[in-house]
């Protein structure tokens, strides 16, 4: 694991670098516990569906991965898959199913209509998901293989295990003028 | 079977149905002046020789640079006597407006808010004239051949949904 987390400012006092340390060590239990339990909420629109049963059921086993339970509420989802063709007349629906995930969430772009709009280059077709909600990881393909859905999965747990993961985040969420 | 159809038709309103001919597939087709459609759909329908109990499919064609523009075009079946027929209506652009054979069958509902969506074409008699496909923001009509080919519009706000058992929805509720 080398990234900028490891670079360490040359100065320390010791005690900056103890809470650095044990930090550090949380940070990687989180991030692990994390990686290997998304729980996911699929968003699924059109004919990738089929591939994502196929991902999801016996033969290819989604679960290995400890992406084992679809929920299908928001609220208890920490990866939002988004399956499909995402037209403009549906776009605020997505918009507000990522946004009552609770943080930590992730988001995968399933397909190439999820990633960039595909071939409906149209007056209909919302042009990709990242439009409306940032995308961690795109799977291209029309539609994916099963492989090729593992491999973003896989991809998405190394990107989850580099990040930086506190016990208690303190950010505040960003409130939406004119919502509770 | 369907050109006695067309026969009868003919007989009946000689002032309406005009250009018969024998369309692709062997259906029997004719065109019909817009304002006695209607006309020509109830008689349809009540005849009992006649017996049209669908209207399985009503579009509209835009034929860009043609005079009159559009056309909306009927498809009728009837299950009993095993005939069908299509009926042609010229619709000019100056006057966008086709009687309504929803009072007469009701599934054509949806494809006469369908043309009315795509083509902007207005069915005066329509219960319920709104867009069906697209949302109501959306200027234009995407289907007639002058709309632009990427004609993206902008994202749109969540709408209010209205629930029938907890009232109005999330975006309303605060």
């Amino acid at each position: 694991m080398s990234g900028e987390l490891d670079i360490v400012p040359g100065i320390t006092t010791r005690r900056e670098e103890a809470t650095g340390v044990l930090q550090k060590l949380v940070s990687r239990g989180l991030g692990w516990a994390r990686k290997n339990s998304l729980w996911q909420y699929p968003f699924v629109t059109a004919c990738c569906g089929i591939e994502y049963m196929s991902v999801m059921s016996a033969r290819y086993d989604f679960a290995r991965f400890g992406a084992e339970i679809p929920r299908f509420t928001p609220r208890q989802a920490d990866m939002l898959l988004v399956v499909g063709t995402i037209n403009i007349k549906q776009a605020p629906i997505l918009k507000r199913v990522y946004d009552q995930m609770a943080d930590p969430k992730w988001v995968i772009a399933y397909g190439v209509c999820a990633s960039s709009g595909g071939f409906y280059d149209n007056y209909a077709t919302l042009q990709g998901i990242d439009r409306i909600i940032p995308v961690d990881i795109y799977i291209p393909g029309c539609p994916p293989r099963p492989e090729q859905v593992l491999d973003g999965l896989m991809l998405l747990q190394k990107k989850i295990e580099n990040q930086n993961h506190k016990l208690i985040d303190r950010q505040p969420a960003p409130v939406e003028p004119g919502r509770p | 079977m369907s050109k006695a159809v067309i026969a009868a038709l003919l007989e009946r309103f000689p002032d309406a149905v005009y250009q018969p001919y024998v369309g692709v597939g062997g259906d029997a087709c004719a065109f019909v002046q817009k304002d006695r459609i209607a006309d020509v759909c109830r008689f349809l329908r009540d005849d009992p020789a006649m017996d049209f109990k669908m209207a399985p499919y009503v579009t509209a064609v835009d034929y860009l640079g043609a005079n009159p523009r559009f056309e909306v075009v009927y498809n009728l079946v009837s299950t009993s006597k095993n005939h069908r027929v299509r009926l042609r209506v010229k619709v000019p652009e100056a006057e966008l407006s086709v009687p309504s054979i929803t009072p007469i069958w009701r599934g054509a509902d949806w494809f006469e808010r369908y043309c009315l969506d795509m083509y902007g074409i207005q069915f005066p008699g329509h219960p319920d004239p709104r867009r069906l496909l697209m949302y109501d923001e959306f200027v234009g009509h995407p289907l007639r051949k002058d709309y632009p080919l990427k004609g993206r519009q902008p994202i749109i706000p969540e709408r209010e949904i209205d629930d029938l058992f907890r009232g109005p929805g999330p975006a309303g509720r605060s």
